[in-house]
């Protein structure tokens, strides 16, 4: 385990291989909900919270239930089975302790478990940091990481998203490109800036 | 027989995953790099949403309403895995250019959307006709959006160079190209469907 380690996994994760921008994971909710920042805040710090947490509870899984028993071809099924009760969970948990907070996660937080960028986290780390189905030093901590730094790449991609498209309400806009596909344009001109980071590394 | 006919063709045009729905986006965007991606992943997702929409329509009674998400993901990810092995066995090459996209049609908007909102409450046979035209209109969304990415993106068109003098431009070879291609693709079907609306 090194620090140069963590920076570059920083750096990959948040800029260079943005989820949204780059790995187009979660593409669905970040056109759906980034019209305005406070519920597009809302789903970034619930998706955060969700990869950070799947990316501890998937290495768990994979590292002494899958390859032990030699059933890593099970991956896909037992991750997304995991995760989507860990959301129902976290939703019920947060409902009885802490309604304001249930309040402002609203709807979001059962989307979460559609949302390609949370398995798409936890298959990510097992390809890159499991090799032959053995764990990498230091794993554990780059998967987690690794779950933070993409919840905070998808938080900038959704704030920078939805401060422009609140922006774009005022203007007038060609019925046809109105929405979805303006959206996408945006995402496109976003994407290509994001590509100046490129190279960029420790 | 008219009906059957309806229920497949309506995926294809009227209902079109990608283009009408805006379903199922990511892996569209991420493997449209070139036509033989585009033909495998959809040919990959045609056959999960085949095989999920049958199960699901099968076991539609017995599955209690409360808890029928996450019985429709193991559903899917049965077919999902199905799939993931079979291309590792048999080919590959395409495997490796698909990636992580192959495990994640298991949270294709798409697949999971068409089980709640058609497969738990129709017929096996209409469930497998609809499951048939929206994969294949998923498959030829992402033929037409590969096609151009690869054209404008390398110049070639299933790998043979079409024009000598042609000097390609690989942003539509990135990432941003994809995302810029879609949204002009969306901009142009809306247009036509103004125009028809007037």
């Amino acid at each position: 385990m090194n620090p140069a380690q963590f920076m570059t996994i920083f750096i990959s994760a948040v800029f260079i291989n943005n989820v949204i921008l780059s790995r187009f994971l979660g593409l669905c909710s970040f056109v759906a909900i980034s019209k305005e920042t406070k519920p597009a805040l809302a789903m970034s710090l619930a998706v955060m919270f969700v990869t950070t947490m799947s990316s501890i509870i998937t290495w768990f899984i994979y590292r002494f239930l899958l390859i032990p028993f030699n059933l890593t071809y099970l991956r896909t099924i037992s991750f997304i089975l995991v995760i989507a009760t860990f959301v129902q969970f976290v939703e019920m948990v947060i409902k009885k302790t802490s309604p304001p907070l249930y309040r402002f996660f609203g709807i979001y937080l059962p989307l979460i478990t559609v949302n390609c960028a949370v398995l798409g986290v936890a298959v990510l780390n097992i390809d890159m940091f499991f090799v032959n189905a053995k764990a990498l030093p230091g794993s554990f901590y780059y998967s987690v990481f690794q779950g933070i730094c993409v919840g905070l790449g998808y938080t900038i991609a959704m704030l920078l998203m939805s401060g422009i498209r609140e922006r774009l309400d005022l203007c007038n806009v060609p019925k046809s490109v109105k929405d979805f596909p303006l959206a996408f344009i945006i995402a496109s001109i976003m994407s290509l800036s994001f590509l100046g980071f490129n190279g960029f590394k420790f | 027989m008219k009906k059957l006919l309806n229920e497949f063709l309506k995926g294809i045009i009227r209902e079109n995953p990608t283009f009408v729905l805006v379903l199922g986006l990511c892996p569209t965007l991420a493997v449209s790099v070139s036509i033989i991606n585009g033909i495998g992943m959809g040919i990959a997702a045609t056959f999960v949403l085949l095989g999920s929409n049958i199960i699901i329509s099968l076991i539609k009674r017995i599955v209690p309403d409360r808890i029928r998400i996450p019985c429709f993901i193991v559903v899917i990810a049965t077919f999902v895995t199905i799939v993931e092995m079979t291309m590792k066995a048999y080919s590959p090459a395409l495997n490796r250019a698909l990636g992580i996209y192959v495990p994640l049609i298991v949270v294709n908007c798409m697949v999971l959307g068409r089980a709640e909102a058609y497969a738990q409450r129709a017929t096996v046979v209409n469930a497998l006709f609809d499951g048939l035209g929206m994969g294949i209109g998923f498959t030829l969304a992402l033929i037409l959006i590969s096609a151009i990415r690869e054209f404008f993106g390398s110049g070639q068109i299933l790998g043979q160079t079409l024009f000598k003098g042609f000097e390609p431009a690989s942003i539509f070879a990135m990432p941003s190209g994809a995302l810029l291609v879609i949204g002009l693709l969306l901009g142009f079907f809306n247009l036509l469907k103004n125009r028809k609306a007037q």
